[in-house]
């Protein structure tokens, strides 16, 4: 109970709450970093998987980087990162670890973006394909207004999955000398200060969940309707897909 | 890079061969405890998710509040989970077990209740007209034709685990993470790229291994992909 109450009384320390070492501005610091990120890998990883889908070829390939990227330990990434992309720890200005950061996440993002809309561009009926060009629509027209629309539940999955991701990971790259709301997590095993430690890794479950639900409601408003299906199958189905995430 | 320039000594090689020849044991010890660690994982949330898998499976009463919660566990990032865990059970294998197990959870629960799902229910009425009990068509008729599916989970999960135990240094062991994290601190690049290379190659092992098992138990499965 005693615990609880220090955790209490650290969230409502006036002082945690301004400057740029405060709960707003690391919080904000955490949005713009994995928010920057996800959006650079999306203009990457978008267009790849998009179009191998279309092509229908280096399927494998498209199948197989997620696999890879699984096996890429995250905090390894980042650190290499950080010695390619240069901090020093001898540096100990926070946020000069923002370059190798982002470079981290935004490999880290990719992968599960090109399978994921791949997946979804092979979702796309071979017959819906034809009848669509039986219909005289050109391959731009197949590809914006056939098979795009059927494949946006699967991109934004692809989109879901790197997004939690990169907010777990953006995490971890307070131990590169990065600000966001890691910080009060390393900072608080440094310090050796236990509620601050709690309270950090509060926000940042929080912070995760909210990403996960609201991305989650997202994907299923990008369902088109006539793709939806009713209420129990839908639950079976969301069962049903194999799962392709990983933990960060 | 200006950040070493305040050093001002030539910059580190990427890989010095020496201080591997001379650290073999370390290396070894390094690499034994993240095969223990990942080990003792993916055993304990095997043993945990088969009896929630099957109630799954069964009720749909429970499948949602489970399927939920280790959904919610699956998506708190792990340095949150397991520097929530510190205050109570301290910098112990413990607090890295439970955070590692609780990931493989979601992982290996829905592929069990998917490998399920799948058994048509043809082969289940020719079992129980052939006479089989429930529990005689669980163990002899559903769970090997579920084999391919959870077997997915397990490979997974172990790929998954193995990358989440590098965190793990940073409340105590952490396997080959210990290296990296060492790399970290000095600066000193060597451990860093060994710890990251043996754990990839350690992943890659470990997958290439549990499908050729896979293989080996489910022959009929042997053309269809894996999920």
């Amino acid at each position: 109970m005693n615990f609880v109450n220090q955790v209490l009384q650290w969230f409502l320390n006036g002082a945690h709450w301004t400057g740029d070492g405060g709960i707003p501005h690391r919080t904000f610091e955490h949005l713009v970093m994995s928010g920057a990120s996800v959006l650079t890998a999306a203009l990457i990883a978008l267009p790849v998987g998009i179009a191998i889908g279309h092509v229908g070829k280096f399927g494998n390939l498209a199948i197989n980087i997620s696999n890879i990227g699984r096996a890429i330990p995250s905090f390894a990434l980042l650190v290499l990162a950080a010695q390619v992309f240069g901090i020093a720890a001898a540096s100990q200005v926070v946020g000069f670890g923002a370059v190798p950061a982002f470079v981290a996440l935004v490999a880290l993002a990719i992968p599960p973006m090109v399978t994921n809309s791949y997946i979804g561009m092979r979702e796309v009926d071979a017959d819906v394909r034809e009848a669509a060009r039986g219909m005289g629509m050109r391959e731009r027209a197949v590809l914006l207004r056939v098979e795009l629309p059927i494949a946006l539940p699967f991109i934004m999955a692809g989109i879901r999955t790197s997004a939690v991701n990169v907010v777990a990971t953006a995490t971890l790259a307070a131990v590169v000398a990065w600000g966001g709301l890691g910080r009060f997590i390393v900072d608080g095993f440094g310090l050796q200060d236990y509620p601050m430690l709690f309270a950090g890794a509060i926000m940042v479950a929080v912070l995760s969940l909210i990403v996960e639900f609201s991305l989650a409601g997202a994907q299923r408003l990008t369902t088109p309707a006539g793709l939806r299906p009713s209420k129990s199958v839908r639950k079976e189905e969301r069962i049903g897909t194999a799962l392709e995430t990983a933990a960060a | 890079m200006l950040a070493t320039g305040v050093v001002g000594a030539v910059e580190d090689p990427w890989i010095r061969w020496s201080w591997i020849s001379g650290h073999v044991d370390v290396i070894t010890a390094a690499l034994v405890q993240h095969i223990q660690l990942t080990l003792i994982a993916v055993v304990v949330g095997l043993v945990i998710a088969v009896p929630l898998g099957l109630v799954s499976w069964r009720s749909r009463v429970f499948r949602g509040p489970i399927f939920s919660l280790t959904g919610i566990l699956y998506t708190i990032p792990s340095l949150a989970l397991f520097s929530a865990l510190v205050p109570f059970t301290g910098f112990t294998i413990l607090t890295s077990e439970i955070g590692l197990v609780s990931y493989t959870l979601l992982i290996l629960i829905r592929n069990i209740v998917v490998g399920l799902n799948s058994v048509p229910d043809e082969v289940r009425e020719a079992a129980r007209g052939m006479g089989y009990r429930p529990l005689a068509e669980l163990v002899r008729i559903d769970l090997p034709l579920a084999t391919p599916a959870i077997f997915a989970g397990v490979r997974i999960a172990t790929v998954t685990t193995i990358g989440l135990v590098t965190v793990t240094a940073l409340i105590g062991e952490g396997g080959l993470g210990s290296l990296i994290y060492d790399g970290l601190l000095r600066d000193f690049r060597t451990p860093l790229v060994v710890g990251t290379v043996l754990s990839v190659a350690l992943a890659f092992v470990a997958d290439f291994s549990l499908a050729g098992a896979q293989r080996l138990i489910t022959p009929w499965s042997r053309a269809r992909a894996t999920a």
